[in-house]
């Protein structure tokens, strides 16, 4: 881990008593001691997660809006200030380059917030396709912390004045919406499907924000607890449910692609366009295990002895205490795994176990 | 917790216990089950089955991974632990006592012999 890259929370994450792994390149907590004890932390009451590892850029100036239209899936032209929205950047084949949530300060202000491992290409991808200022913040230098949970905006309305340094109006933030302030940033969003906000607070301040926030009774939680929480919510994962070979219609998100304004001709519009309309190839389905054991990415689902698909995330749920995963099918095959009768099964170490299709999201908490 | 001085241990953090009927249990150690953290699931050998020495026969699995669990020793697994099938957090709470996972009659009980003392496995973790 002596190459890995450090957050400002690493003096915090040991002195929290993380297990510290590698993760994308960078040093972050898989668990403080119970990855189980921290996702229901979250799902019943507030747990923070070090995000500072993802990449943050900011798009400004006239052309910000035209030129992230042309790239992102989602339309930001319905976006108002101080909103967001989830998307996809595609290719020209339909494939996914990344999924990021865009955020409008105003209309020559765009922040976006992208995956930590797709850093460098979608860094190259925004300046190969004309995002001309385009401002990351260095690898290293952003202080960001996803609070999630029933009681997390309560919770850090509490004490926004120590984080930020400033009175900061949380609670009347709508879903998605956000403020952008000298102290500080705050987005009403999160990957757990709890409530809760995803906060930047300058570098300098990283400490006493984490101090702040523990002492209000929010638990630290790694990254274990926030691929439990996102997988039960349904919420891909880049890399393992999206990838550059796949659409985001094949994937699950086909939602985000917004075809409206028939003169936004975004890239991939074309190929996502006539799978929209004319079906992709592959399609993506909740499944849960009947039998013991446990789900993995990588996995081969089959009707009968016909491979039909692929488990492309899977984990025990801890708040269904029952195992979990999304897989990625055949289309034409979603037919017959509807058909009750037919018997879904998951090679698990060469052995066939029963499983069920089951409706998405895996949990539904707001 | 303190590793009990009667076990012997594999690098690959399994410990073995020498029953006085001649059988030997076989489990995790303390250390490993600290490191896969909140278990979920585990996968027991058949009774009646015929093993080989460093034989993958079981698998435990936490929220975020599978591990492999390998017999110390060569012999027949005579029993399984079934009530790790809907408690494996077992191997959490109690890992050298209820969280035993099979136990093995071994073609040769000296072939125990090879395998760490307590305190020398002691000594590998803490200088993992």
């Amino acid at each position: 881990m002596s190459d890995s890259l450090k957050t400002p929370f690493y003096d915090k994450h040991i002195s929290s008593g993380g297990k510290l792994v590698d993760f994308a390149g960078w040093t972050l907590p898989i668990h403080y001691g119970s990855l189980v004890e921290e996702h229901e932390a979250v799902r019943r009451d507030a747990g923070m997660f070090d995000v500072s590892h993802m990449t943050l850029m900011d798009v400004t100036g006239e052309q910000s809006i035209q030129q992230l239209s042309l790239l992102c899936t989602n339309d930001i032209a319905k976006l108002t200030d101080n909103t967001a929205l989830y998307g996809c950047l595609c290719n020209e084949r339909g494939g996914v380059v990344d999924d990021l949530i865009i955020y409008r300060i105003n209309d020559t202000h765009f922040r976006v917030i992208s995956n930590a491992g797709t850093r460098d290409k979608v860094l190259a991808w925004f300046a190969s396709h004309h995002v001309e200022s385009l401002n990351a913040v260095p690898a290293g230098e952003l202080a960001m912390l996803a609070v999630q949970g029933p009681n997390a905006v309560a919770l850090v309305q509490g004490v926004s004045e120590r984080v930020f340094g400033e009175a900061f109006d949380i609670s009347s933030l709508p879903n998605f919406g956000c403020v952008l302030t000298r102290s500080g940033f705050v987005g009403r969003t999160g990957y757990t499907g709890e409530d809760g906000v995803e906060l930047v607070v300058p570098k300098d301040k990283a400490s006493m924000a984490w101090d702040a926030l523990v002492d209000a009774g929010v638990r630290p939680c790694g990254l274990g607890a926030r691929d439990t929480l996102r997988l039960e919510a349904a919420m891909s994962l880049y890399g393992n449910d999206l990838d550059d070979e796949h659409s985001p219609v094949e994937c699950g998100v086909g939602w985000t692609v917004d075809l409206r304004d028939e003169n936004r001709a975004f890239i991939g519009r074309k190929v996502l366009e006539d799978q929209k309309q004319n079906g992709s190839k592959f399609v993506r389905i909740g499944v849960e295990l009947i039998d013991r054991g446990v789900l993995r990415a990588g996995q081969t689902v089959s009707i009968g002895e016909k491979s039909v698909g692929v488990i492309t995330s899977g984990t025990y749920s801890p708040t269904l205490q029952r195992t979990i995963a999304l897989a990625r099918i055949e289309r034409e095959m979603a037919p017959a795994i509807n058909d009750q009768n037919s018997r879904l099964s998951v090679d698990i170490r060469n052995k066939p176990v029963a499983a069920v299709r089951v409706g998405l999201p895996f949990l539904r908490n707001t | 917790m303190e590793t009990p001085g009667d076990l012997k241990f594999a690098e690959s953090h399994e410990w073995a216990r020498l029953n006085d009927d001649g059988t030997v249990s076989v489990g995790i150690s303390h250390h490993a089950q600290e490191q896969l953290g909140d278990l979920v699931f585990v996968e027991v050998p058949e009774v009646d089955a015929t093993v080989k020495a460093e034989d993958a026969i079981a698998v435990v699995e936490s929220v975020k991974a599978a591990s492999d669990i390998y017999a110390p020793v060569a012999g027949t697994v005579v029993a399984i632990n079934e009530a790790l099938a809907d408690s494996p957090e077992l191997i959490n709470d109690s890992p050298f006592e209820d969280g035993w996972i099979f136990t093995l009659q071994p073609d040769n009980k000296d072939d125990l012999d090879s395998m760490m003392a307590a305190a020398d496995y002691d000594s590998m973790v803490e200088n993992e």
